[in-house]
């Protein structure tokens, strides 16, 4: 069955900055997992694909600035597919920051788990229009 | 702190994180997170109660200590109260809060079920969502206990608003992945699939998700669904870059929910609708179209969203594999992608090339990229990509370009990766073998893989090489003298040593005429490399040395003086100085004629499937097969190149150090139960000796009822290396059945004990009993090794509409199994109505770090819960005459497959489950049978005769029962017992 294990956003020195897991696994493993990709992506350069498998699935990832974005998905998925999913996500939320950096992903670190819900749920793709995603993060923020 | 100048967060946290980024080291982070622990500690049990704003901010902080990877004691009960508030930003984070930690406390649930039934119920869509994304981020099953029934309702609700529809659909497919028991199909389905006409694109995207999961098990109820998501793609395809507003990224048209549409179409087979498929086939050629249009933008964004859509349209294609046209282009497409300047276009052309590879329609135009695809295998710089180019020229590989690619990859090897090197030599090893022409061509293959790259040389290749050059004896005296060129190098590798050391002793009397390779300078040589080797080296070169004995009485001398070196006899590896002794002794007391009988030239080897393929099929893991495997074409070369045909993998691999001559004392382990140590526990617990039973006598019927277990916990998945969820994985997320799955089911069809698979690793036996329509079924796995077994994990599965027909409830076993015991599972087992299909067994472990699977039949067919039934002659015809309807036959008339024996026809059916009826048939000669099938929804009563025609070795059975699928199912299972 075909969806994403979890969502990771690092940083070049391994400092988590989202992780977002859609199956169970225990804190321990969690940790591990995370240690492994940082290994696994940081190694890699440019001319590179966007794509390395891990373990028996495939993590499809892209680097902004200092931080990497990371999709686990099953190794028959759509790497390209996922690849934009992640730019389109970093598109919302560069708008949602205002020129979004390392910092805000930090301080709102709660906020970031609004948007990534807006957009994945159950590991699946829940909405790809931005305009539709930021209305209803704006409709979130005017709330009290 | 661009955070807190926007001013609309909380100061308190935002200052507390400031804090923390700025301490100089882990002992002042602890320290400030152990002042803010206390301070928060002293404000929850304060007697002043807090505002929902210092809940909120307190909770939130400690999410942000949990998050820093902190262990959190204290505040759940805060956070459950925020859930009540009717706040967002404070439900939010109380929601937040328990999503996160979930994990560590499961006990929270059940203290949240209420606040999120009240938010369900509120009409508030934000309310709702939050809930709803609660039980999705969570997904565990008393979620779905508590929720699944209310979920579909509020997916299917006329006045759900558009992103409670979106987030329901996927809140309901979390639960049905982590427990579909509990989301029964009902009226709901069928409106689900019109989601896929619903206005909203969101709404669709999220519904093609839910649908493309619940179709797979349930492939009938959704397949209107077909046609809806062809006209949805065909809209979303034909329209122009920036018809869909919204949706539109980088100019291409809803690019994922077109991704969406065209995997959930690769669930079905295509289109049965002429209509229908003929829409599709345009879809298809549109997007093939469009990739040849310039592009509308530059960014690697529009290309990237497009070519997400074609590779997905490829993938279509090639499910269907039906359109020799369309696959054609696919390739010239992908060929085209070959030579891009995005390494990502290049790898995915690559990989998608391979399964091209594979259709007969588009091999040959796959086969046009070669000099592409080596040139990628030498210059690509992500080894990645070179390893699916090594892929892709396997995949590619036929008799026409063999030599070729086996030289290039043999090329590649010397400097390929280490981490790929293995699996190229494997590869090399069985195209050449498969294409070899003349097999001087294979050897010469072999015997470079080994000079080049002899550490990755695996037990497998060089047995194989060994096996092909006993049996063919046109290929035996060119091996020999290859061979020995190989062995005078001044440095080979000890596989070299091996294989030269084997063969020579085989074969060496072919080359003996030459006097550069007389006997002497074959041992000489040899023996040169002798001090050098390790011990398992060594052994097969002393048994090299007592067959040279017999082709070379010359060398005898020689060799007796070796064998009988104080370091041979005195060896401290007992191995060594047991063919020593032995092999000294055997040459000096046996006559000629003796040496000459036990000493013959090795007899063929059976044929069977390469065990390299099997090892490569091992390192590619389950689903690689289809590209890897290809049973297609090419049957000419059934005559030189049979041993690699598909068969069974379980047969072993001789060793030829071990077993050489054949003279041991004792048979190694892994061929045959010994008598003591490890290896007893193995020793059938199904034989029918009383002493090896388990006490399973029979239980009664309370007893039985009252046994019934619970089923096992949801299981936390432990290693993300384990594709499938512990706990109920679907027919997809396992392997298909062993080849032989149908074969080992029908053995158990007339009996219900008896060993269900065995192979080097593992052996499972089943031993089970069978009340009305309940049973139980105990397995007993075997270690048949001496390592341990790791994350053993066998699990059952219902594939299709079983899980509604046939109950399962498993224990867990143990994770591990030790080298040589063996563990038991207990099955309890309840027929819920009648069913066609068998459960799946999935057993995954890994074994020296390796991952094995297999997935077998579990023997519980319909018959099992027959209950015999006693009648005159009278009543059975009366009752025959009652099911005289068509469709309550079904009648089978075929060939004896064993003697015709009627004590064993006899034993056959009883064990089959009906009672015997005498003197009903008018013919002696005939067998009458007649029993019930309980299940728990209903029982079959089922009438049976079988008429034996001894002389034309035939058999009529007819099966008469009130329901149409059981008689023909019956028929079938107990047709091909005879």
């Amino acid at each position: 069955m075909v969806w994403i294990r979890f969502i990771l956003i690092q940083n070049r020195a391994g400092k988590t900055r989202l992780a977002k897991w859609y199956m169970q696994f225990d804190d321990d493993e969690k940790q591990k997992l995370i240690e492994e990709v940082h290994a696994v992506v940081t190694v890699r350069d440019a001319k590179h694909t966007n794509f390395v498998e891990f373990r028996n699935f495939k993590i499809i990832y892209r680097r902004y600035a200092g931080l990497y974005f990371c999709i686990c998905v099953d190794v028959n998925d759509n790497n390209l597919a996922y690849l934009e999913a992640i730019h389109n996500f970093v598109e919302v939320l560069n708008e949602y920051f205002h020129n979004v950096c390392e910092l805000d992903l930090v301080f709102n670190f709660y906020k970031v788990y609004t948007v990534v819900d807006e957009m994945f749920l159950a590991g699946e793709i829940r909405e790809t229009s931005q305009t539709k995603v930021l209305k209803q993060l704006l409709m979130l923020q005017s709330l009290e | 702190m661009p955070a807190v100048s926007k001013g609309d967060g909380m100061r308190g946290l935002a200052v507390f994180i400031s804090d923390i980024r700025n301490c100089k080291s882990k002992e002042a982070e602890i320290k400030r997170i152990n002042k803010e622990l206390a301070n928060i500690r002293s404000k929850f049990k304060g007697d002043k109660a807090l505002d929902g704003y210092s809940k909120k901010k307190y909770v939130c902080k400690l999410l942000f200590i949990f998050l820093l990877g902190h262990d959190i004691d204290f505040g759940h009960m805060e956070a459950v109260n925020l859930l009540s508030s009717n706040k967002y930003t404070e439900k939010q984070i109380g929601y937040l809060f328990i999503s996160v930690l979930v994990n560590s406390n499961s006990e929270l649930i059940r203290l949240i079920n209420n606040a999120i039934k009240n938010d369900l119920a509120s009409r508030n869509p934000t309310f709702m969502c939050l809930a709803l994304h609660c039980i999705a981020n969570v997904g565990s099953r008393e979620m779905g206990e508590a929720f699944a029934a209310d979920i579909p309702r509020i997916l299917v609700a006329g006045d759900s608003m558009d992103s409670v529809k979106q987030s329901a659909a996927l809140c309901l497919l979390r639960l049905y992945k982590a427990s579909p028991d509990l989301v029964p199909m009902g009226e709901w389905t069928a409106r689900v699939v019109h989601l896929l006409n619903d206005q909203h694109m969101g709404v669709v995207t999220a519904a093609v998700s839910l649908i493309t999961c619940l179709c797979k098990k349930n492939p009938d109820d959704f397949k209107t669904c077909i046609s809806l998501a062809v006209s949805r793609l065909s809209r979303i395809v034909s329209s122009a870059s920036t018809d869909l507003q919204d949706y539109t990224y980088y100019f291409v048209p809803a690019p994922w929910l077109s991704v969406k549409l065209l995997r959930l179409l690769q669930c079905y087979p295509p289109p049965e609708d002429a209509a229908v498929k003929g829409r599709l086939v345009e879809c298809l050629e549109t997007v093939l179209n469009k990739a040849q249009e310039p592009p509308k933008s530059k960014k690697v964004q529009h290309s990237n969203a497009k070519n997400a859509i074609l590779f997905e349209t490829i993938s279509l294609i090639i499910h269907y594999d039906s359109e020799p046209n369309l696959l054609v282009r696919a390739c010239n497409q992908l060929g085209q992608f070959l030579q891009h300047r995005e390494t990502n276009l290049r790898y995915l052309a690559l990989e998608s090339m391979c399964t091209l590879a594979s259709s007969e329609f588009s091999h040959e135009a796959v086969k046009t990229h070669i000099d592409t695809v080596i040139n990628a295998l030498k210059t690509e710089r992500d080894v990645s990509v070179r390893q699916r180019a090594a892929d892709l020229l396997y995949a590619m590989c036929d008799r026409s370009n063999a030599k070729q690619i086996v030289s290039e990859m043999l090329r590649y090897l010397e400097t390929a990766d280490y981490a790929i090197r293995e699996e190229i030599v494997l590869k090399v090893a069985i195209l050449a073998e498969k294409y070899a022409v003349d097999y001087s061509w294979y050897v010469d293959t072999i015997l470079n893989l080994i000079r080049i790259a002899g550490d990755y040389v695996s037990e497998e290749v060089w047995y194989r090489v060994l096996q092909i050059v006993t049996n063919r004896d046109d290929v035996q005296g060119y091996a020999a003298k290859t061979v020995f060129e190989a062995l005078q190098a001044p440095a080979c590798h000890e596989n070299m040593v091996k294989v030269g050391g084997y063969i020579l002793g085989e074969f060496g009397n072919l080359i003996a005429g030459d006097p550069r390779s007389s006997p002497p300078v074959q041992f000489s040589l040899l023996h040169s490399k002798f001090h050098l080797c390790s011990v398992a080296t060594r052994a097969l070169l002393l048994s090299t040395y007592i067959k040279f004995i017999n082709l070379f009485p010359e060398t005898k001398a020689t060799i007796q003086g070796v064998l009988r070196a104080g370091s041979q006899l005195r060896n401290a590896d007992v191995e060594l100085q047991q063919r020593a002794v032995e092999y000294l002794t055997l040459s000096s007391v046996a006559s000629t004629d003796v040496l000459a009988t036990v000493l013959e030239e090795m007899p063929p080897f059976p044929e069977r499937e390469s065990s390299i393929l099997a090892k490569l099929k091992r390192k590619k893991g389950p689903g690689a097969g289809s590209a890897l495997d290809d049973g297609r074409r090419d049957p000419s070369s059934n005559d030189i190149n049979g041993g690699v045909e598909p068969t069974p993998s379980t047969v072993s691999t001789p060793s030829p150090s071990a077993d050489l001559l054949g003279l041991r004392a004792a048979p190694p382990p892994a061929a045959a139960p010994v008598t003591s140590g490890a290896g007893n526990l193995l020793v059938d617990v199904f034989s029918d000796g009383p002493a090896a039973q388990p006490s399973l006598g029979p239980t009664p019927e309370e007893a039985f009822l009252s046994e019934l277990e619970p089923p096992a916990p949801e299981s936390p998945m432990a290693l993300l290396a384990d594709p499938a969820p512990a706990a109920d994985p679907g027919p997809e997320d396992i392997g298909p059945p062993i080849p032989e799955a149908d074969e080992l089911l029908n053995k158990f069809v007339c009996k219900n004990n008896g060993v269900l698979f065995e192979n080097q690793l593992l052996q499972i036996g089943v031993k089970s009993e069978f009340r009305q329509n309940l049973g139980r079924m105990y397995l007993f796995y075997g270690n048949k090794t001496s390592v341990q077994f790791q994350n053993f994990s066998p699990t059952v599965v219902h594939p299709g509409d079983l899980q509604t027909q046939l109950a399962v409830q498993t224990k867990r076993v143990a994770a591990q199994v030790d080298g040589g015991a063996q563990v038991q599972q207990v099955l309890n087992i309840e027929c819920l109505r009648d069913f066609l299909t068998p459960p799946l067994l999935s057993v995954r472990f890994r074994y020296g770090g390796a991952p094995q699977s297999l997935t077998l039949k579990l023997p519980v067919t319909i018959n099992k819960f027959f209950q015999p039934t006693e009648m005159a002659a009278q009543d059975f015809f009366q009752r025959w005459k009652q099911l005289s309807l068509p469709q309550q036959e079904a009648q089978k008339i075929f060939k004896a497959n064993h003697p015709m024996d009627a004590e064993v026809t006899k034993a056959k059916l009883l064990g089959f489950g009906s009672a015997l009826l005498d003197n009903v048939d008018p013919n002696p000669e005939n067998f009458v049978g007649a029993g019930i099938i309980q299940t728990k929804a209903l029982q079959v009563g089922c009438l049976l005769r079988l008429e034996p025609n001894a002389q034309a070795q035939m058999y009529r059975l007819t099966l008469r029962t009130s329901k149409e699928p059981v008689s023909r199912h019956l028929c079938e299972l107990l047709a091909q017992q005879f």
